[in-house]
């Protein structure tokens, strides 16, 4: 049964799910929301999320919304399938998810502000405040610093191996890269650009950008 | 051996890690460290979490920061102890679990935190609360506790008829919010209320809770 992934392929959450999947090689079918006719905030579609975002999963009759928590589920589901994306042991896990809640909460917020006013905004022709770019990338720089530091003492996030943690890292670094023009974030820093020169080039990432048209 | 934790007593995040902790019965010892002196943004702290924040724990020579992913790991390192935090024998419970702790961190999170920050901390920094963000903020929570209320309706707890760290991970915040002039929020969607009052009497949260306050008058 082929999982079903609400959203548009476009959007950098359902990119996330799509990228785990990708690497378990679990078979899914995308089902189009569009966001700016506001599909995503009709009766029905909060019935499947509801705070009206993208993604959802509906695989079977399992649902779940929330991406990180999509990639957990699958990553444990198919544990034993392709990469461990999870950590070998209690002790990995934890650093695993050390660095998802680092992403989730350190990162995320200034790539999605960022991208939201030098992207998105103007592709809807609207004016993006761009002062407030410049202060996300500010404290974007100060974020990949420590990345950089802890890069320069484990090839990946959470240790030796690409995990969930660095998953969930790909769709925003990619807008900042290829959308914001904010490519020099990554290549002026030695070990976080052969770090996003690695994930970036992962087969199952590489399928995912064939898949969106890039 | 003990897990050392580093935070303050009085902190939404180390508080929710240490009811964790207290639920699943672990042994563990809170190392202080002041923020009024700007301990966690010098370099001996800045060497267990870059990101200059608390709580940390240590454990053997395992060192972990983000209190979320702290407390999964105590979940799961003490997971036959206390109560079962993550349902780990059952990996569809489980996987709602995870759905609401990310509604907690995604959702939840962002809009109550400006709320308690402006009552609770702004004023020891020395400014006013700004009541835009206070305002904006209530509008958004109202709207975040609405789909509570409805979820609630339907189970006893957020991601199931049990509780869980989906549940635990709101407790800190809302203690301090009701502590605001705008509890009504809680208390106006009988859900929720009901809710709330039965996670905030757990003896493990009735432990932590006593060391929570920020020095507020009438406290």
């Amino acid at each position: 049964m082929v999982v079903k992934v609400y959203g548009p392929i476009m959007a950098a959450c359902p990119q996330r799910v799509m990228a785990c999947l990708l690497e378990k090689d679990v078979e899914f079918e995308i089902v189009h929301v569009d966001l700016e006719a506001e599909e995503h905030k009709t009766s029905d579609f909060l019935l499947r999320q509801p705070f009206g975002q993208v993604p959802a999963i509906e695989d079977g009759d399992f649902k779940l919304f929330e991406s990180r928590a999509i990639i957990r589920y699958y990553a444990a589901k198919y544990e034993e399938r392709g990469p461990n994306l999870l950590g070998n042991s209690l002790e990995g896990r934890a650093l695993v998810d050390q660095w998802l809640e680092v992403e989730a909460h350190n990162f995320n917020d200034l790539v999605y502000t960022l991208v939201l006013q030098l992207v998105v905004l103007p592709r809807m022709g609207k004016h993006g405040d761009v002062v407030l770019a410049r202060s996300c990338e500010q404290k974007l720089e100060k974020v990949f610093d420590i990345y950089e530091q802890r890069l320069s003492n484990a090839t990946y996030l959470a240790g030796d191996s690409f995990t969930l943690a660095d998953l969930s890292h790909l769709p925003g670094i990619r807008y900042l890269v290829n959308d914001a023009g904010m490519g020099h974030l990554v290549a002026e820093r030695k070990h976080v650009n052969a770090w996003w020169e690695a994930i970036s080039n992962r087969s199952a990432w590489k399928k995912l950008m064939k898949l969106v048209n890039y | 051996m003990a897990v050392k934790l580093y935070g303050a007593a009085m902190s939404t995040c180390t508080s929710r890690v240490m009811v964790c902790l207290h639920e699943k019965e672990a042994d563990f010892e809170l190392v202080a460290v002041n923020l009024f002196a700007g301990e966690h943004k010098q370099p001996p702290f800045l060497a267990k979490n870059p990101f200059g924040q608390i709580p940390v724990l240590e454990d053997g020579d395992l060192t972990l920061f983000e209190s979320r992913a702290i407390s999964v790991y105590v979940a799961e390192k003490f997971k036959e102890t206390g109560c079962d935090l993550i349902r780990y024998q059952n990996l569809k419970e489980a996987a709602q679990v995870k759905v609401w702790m990310e509604v907690e961190s995604q959702q939840y999170h962002p809009v109550i935190s400006p709320v308690v920050f402006q009552f609770f901390v702004a004023p020891l920094q020395g400014k006013a609360p700004d009541q835009a963000i206070i305002d904006e903020n209530l509008e958004k929570l109202g709207k975040v506790l609405d789909i509570y209320e409805n979820k609630l309706s339907r189970t006893k707890y957020l991601a199931g008829d049990f509780y869980s760290l989906a549940d635990l991970f709101n407790l800190s915040y809302t203690y301090y919010f009701m502590k605001t002039p705008f509890a009504n929020l809680i208390n106006d969607r009988p859900h929720v209320k009901a809710w709330w009052e039965d996670i905030s009497s757990r003896p493990a949260f009735q432990k932590v809770a006593s060391a929570m306050t920020f020095g507020e008058k009438g406290n």
